[in-house]
């Protein structure tokens, strides 16, 4: 005897699943993944002075198979204009080396965390996530007030003698590595943390104590073993910072041309939609393979000791 | 008593001191009776008083709210649906590709985002006619977009680390899949989807970069408003502005401690008394 | 040892009727039926090919070590996992397709499971909730569970407001009231202190006989088993090596396995030397003596065979003990451990195997008492041992 399900609650189980794996995924395919079509499309196009400000990809009227009206100048312009080129280069580094500090700066947070009492680790991580809550473009901004020549810091510098003259710090390329060191800071810390804390500290430290130097035991143990959170925290800082606009906008000189802002001006001042989106693409094909392997490691820390 | 590394306390003392000394510097110039913000002239709250008598400033706020009030509820369904299709619903075809597309937006710059959406709703608009003005629903569409990733990661990861017997003791007791991702998981993730809420609305009220990109004339934002003003220099009603928004947030923080504590001691004086 | 011989065993034992024994009933039909049930994960075969009968009304046990399987088989029996071959049938209806909410069949978790954002009655009352049952008879059913499990006190408490006993009972009466046909438990007394799991296994047998539901455990303490259950199930790498009830699981072991499984056993490896009467002799490198063993009319002379003796099977004294049936060894008193009411000895004999010998301390001051260190003679029948070929 084959077991009799009743077809009306089946369906009903049915029915639920699709809605819940549909729904999400439906919006997101039309909202998020067929957009980047769109880019590689116009990224194709001609800019023309009209509504919208490219000309069409395909055209159907004509009766021949001369359809693909798309040009590849975009492209070619890139590799031609140095503009470009030496915008990529500038924020891979800039972002490099802005992981590469926010790295220094938040292993060790993380871990004092990870490493405090649980009374106040709570208090200590909420400090850490706090300024996020409060608007990240005020923040920048208040970088603006600090580094001015009227700043904060070069108020205090003269103050305490160390230099006669204010020093420019706005408006150059120190002025973006702090602003986003400062930014993406939580974003290093709480992958960090997430990863640390699973581990038992107390045992590395144990080992120390037995013998082993405590530095050996933290270049072979404990760094080996906070890898997948080491992983996650850089590219979490490293993949949207290179495409960060805001912070150069604001705290980066004019030679400071990052991507961005590039990516940006290409597209509000100088109206030109298709090369903006070649910009964008290139982007893009630079970013898959980190983005990648940031899914990697952002599936295995955030499922947990299974 | 464990003993602390100085190294260590120093540079989390350092590490904190970074990230709280603008946050100080804006309040404490909001108060300066000076334009040029970063010389003290005396205590006043001129700035306050500007700000208050900014339309500009107070209709893109209100702007702002609205935006992110919608936007933080639509992608905190969503994103809670995208967090149980991951961990509930085993394996399905383009499982892969779906994953991708919940991590991708974390990571994203803002500028591929934002151009993407607006080349696809001019597209649309060519097309179809809709929608025909991009405004508050576009910007709306975007934010949901971007911020649904980030809900459905602090879902997922709270719907990992929940006992597992529960729901299949539903389940076993004669519960249907939906009737008990409604009677016992919805409940228990609920703090996940709060936290989540709060994460979309923060995102949405914060975002410049998108915003800039999808919104059309007379849907001006909160960030984008101060961005025009920022962008030639320092304006002290900004500060205002600021020193407003720190408050506010801070005072939620302590209030929703005040509550957890309260919640906590509760749960472990009634602990106790089982024994 | 086949079934007949089973049969007679089981009916040369006292207080086994025959009709209290429903798997000896050729006519009777299994209420739970499971048959050639298979189940991988990643390519491992965690259940391999099993078949077993339960017997409606039975305190069903599956023993067994952790990562064996009997989990896996449980969760089949309430449906969270689906078998990649094989079926099984529940009052003769396949349900092995059938999803866990459909089934007749309720379980227990390990956990307990209860849900902690509703109070003890709503927990109780969920599953009557789910079945569309009307408000005042759910309310009376409640009630009743309630009483039974001697929780009524507590229906307006939230689990976290109990103790962990208290949980249990919740969780049980929340699938008891259901009146399923089976009621499936994980591990039932592995998280109570020994007391309450004392207490906790009479409660149950009593439920269960009460309400006369077919109860199926699974557990790994082998204790638990043999005291809750009617009949045992032996599980290992993913089959059963014996089923039986704990009286046969215990003194008759099919195999070496389940004689060690059940508290101590003394092996001694050998080959049957000779045949003497109705005795088998038994020789070995660990022993000098022959021992002699109960003649099995299957083993061979020649035969690579182990003896099982149980510790308290054993007598211990200073003298030799004579006997065409008996098997004495001498020995020294290598360890002597006290436990209260009983003692267990491990006598090293001449050969060097290390015996295992438990006495009750029937006496306070025994005469003669056996100290370390002394020379012994550790004696049994021939029928007190069992004859395993693997």
């Amino acid at each position: 005897m084959s077991s009799k399900l009743k077809s009306k609650p089946e369906f009903a189980d049915r029915t639920w699943r699709y809605f819940v794996i549909s729904v999400p995924y439906v919006w997101l395919l039309v909202f998020f993944f067929i957009p980047f079509l769109f880019v590689f499309k116009i990224s194709f196009s001609d800019p023309i002075i009209a509504q919208p400000p490219f000309t069409p990809l395909f055209d159907w009227s004509k009766d021949s198979f001369d359809v693909f009206l798309g040009t590849l100048d975009n492209y070619r312009f890139l590799t031609e204009d140095n503009l470009y080129w030496l915008s990529y280069l500038k924020s891979a580094r800039v972002a490099a080396i802005s992981t590469l500090l926010c790295l220094l700066l938040g292993y060790p947070m993380a871990y004092g965390i990870a490493r405090a009492e649980s009374t106040i680790r709570n208090l200590l991580l909420l400090l850490v996530i706090l300024p996020f809550w409060t608007s990240f473009l005020l923040r920048v901004y208040a970088w603006m007030g600090m580094l001015s020549t009227h700043g904060v810091i070069n108020n205090v510098l003269m103050w305490i003698g160390l230099i006669d003259q204010p020093l420019k710090l706005l408006y150059t390329d120190f002025a973006v590595y702090m602003g986003i060191v400062y930014t993406y800071l939580p974003f290093m810390i709480l992958p960090l943390y997430a990863n640390l804390e699973r581990l038992d500290l107390s045992l590395h430290e144990a080992a120390a104590d037995l013998g082993a130097r405590p530095f050996q035991v933290f270049r072979d143990v404990t760094i080996p073993m906070s890898l997948p959170g080491i992983i996650a925290g850089c590219l979490l800082v490293f993949i949207p910072a290179l495409g960060e606009y805001v912070i150069p906008a604001l705290l980066g000189g004019v030679d400071s041309l990052m991507i961005g802002r590039t990516l940006y001006n290409e597209f509000f001042l100088n109206r030109d939609w298709p090369l903006a989106s070649a910009v964008a693409t290139v982007l893009l094909f630079i970013l898959v393979i980190p983005m990648m392997i940031f899914q990697k490691y952002q599936v295995t820390t955030s499922d947990g000791p299974e | 008593m464990k003993k602390h590394s100085v190294f260590l306390l120093s540079v989390m003392a350092f590490g904190y001191a970074f990230l709280y000394l603008p946050i100080v510097m804006l309040i404490v110039y909001s108060f300066n009776d000076s334009r040029i913000s970063s010389v003290w002239n005396g205590f006043s709250l001129r700035w306050y008083e500007a700000l208050f008598n900014s339309e500009q400033i107070i209709d893109a706020g209100l702007l702002s709210l609205r935006i992110a009030a919608i936007s933080a509820t639509l992608a905190t369904i969503f994103g809670t649906l995208a967090g149980l299709a991951l961990t509930h619903m085993g394996s399905f075809r383009g499982r892969l590709l779906f994953t991708g597309l919940i991590a991708a937006p974390l990571v994203m710059p803002e500028v591929i985002t934002g151009l993407s959406l607006l080349l696809v709703f001019v597209s649309s608009e060519q097309l179809i006619g809709w929608p025909e003005n991009r405004g508050t629903v576009t910007i709306i569409i975007a934010h949901i977009t971007f911020s649904m990733a980030f809900v459905a990661v602090v879902v997922q990861s709270r719907l990992s680390s929940m006992d597992k017997s529960l729901e299949e003791a539903a389940m076993d007791l004669g519960g249907r899949p939906f009737r008990v991702a409604y009677d016992i998981t919805l409940p228990l993730i609920a703090p996940a989807m709060l936290s989540g809420w709060l994460l979309a609305f923060t995102l949405s009220i914060d975002d410049l970069v998108i915003a800039s990109f999808v919104s059309g004339p007379g849907s001006s934002t909160l960030p984008m408003v101060v961005y025009s003003k920022v962008r030639l220099g320092v304006t002290p009603d900004i500060n205002a502005l600021a020193t407003i928004i720190i408050c506010v947030v801070g005072l939620g923080v302590v209030v929703a401690g005040v509550i957890m504590r309260r919640q906590e001691k509760l749960r472990l004086s009634e602990a106790r008394m089982s024994g | 040892m086949t079934e007949q011989e089973q049969r007679q065993s089981d009916q040369k034992k006292p207080g086994v009727e025959p009709d209290k024994a429903p798997w000896l009933n050729k006519d009777a039909e299994p209420y739970i039926k499971i048959e050639t049930l298979t189940k991988q994960f990643d390519g491992v075969t965690v259940v391999d090919d099993v078949n077993l009968d339960i017997y409606e009304g039975e305190l069903f046990a599956i023993l067994g070590a952790s990562g064996c399987g009997k989990t896996t088989l449980l969760r089949m029996l309430a449906g969270f996992e689906t078998p990649n071959a094989g079926r099984i049938l529940i009052d003769g209806v396949d349900m092995t397709h059938i999803p866990p909410y459909e089934r007749p069949v309720n379980m227990m978790f390990q956990s307990y499971a209860v849900f902690p954002h509703m109070s003890v009655q709503k927990n109780v009352a969920y599953g009557l909730v789910k079945e569309g049952i009307a408000k005042t008879e759910i309310n009376r059913r409640v009630a009743e569970i309630l009483e039974l499990v001697q929780l009524s006190d507590f229906k307006g408490r939230k689990p976290h407001q109990l103790s962990g006993g208290q949980r249990q009972r919740v969780a049980l009466a929340r699938s008891l009231v259901k009146k399923p046909k089976v009621l499936l438990l994980d591990e039932p007394l592995a998280a109570l202190d020994k007391k309450l799991r004392e207490r906790t296994q009479f409660e149950l047998m009593n439920l269960q006989d009460q309400l006369g539901i077919t109860f199926v455990v699974v557990t790994h303490d082998q204790e638990e088993a043999m005291t809750l259950a009617t009949r045992i199930a032996v599980m290992n790498e993913g089959g059963f090596i014996q089923t039986g009830t704990p009286h046969q699981v215990y003194e008759f072991p099919s195999n070496r396995f389940v004689a060690d499984f059940f508290g101590a056993t003394n092996l001694f490896e050998g080959e049957v030397s000779r045949v003497a009467g109705d005795c088998m002799h038994i020789q070995g490198d660990e022993y000098n003596e022959a021992l002699k063993a109960q003649l099995s009319p299957e083993i061979e002379k020649g035969e690579k065979v182990w003896i099982a003796v149980r510790p308290e099977k054993i007598s211990i004294a200073k003298e030799p003990v004579e006997g065409e049936r008996v098997t004495s060894l001498k020995g020294i008193v290598w360890d002597i451990g006290y436990y209260g009411n009983l003692s267990v000895y491990r006598v090293k004999t001449e050969a060097g195997k290390v015996v295992q010998v438990s006495t009750q301390n029937q006496r306070r001051l025994a005469e003669g008492t056996i100290d370390w260190d002394e020379e012994v003679y550790i004696s049994w029948d021939a029928s007190s041992s069992i004859v395993l070929t693997e």
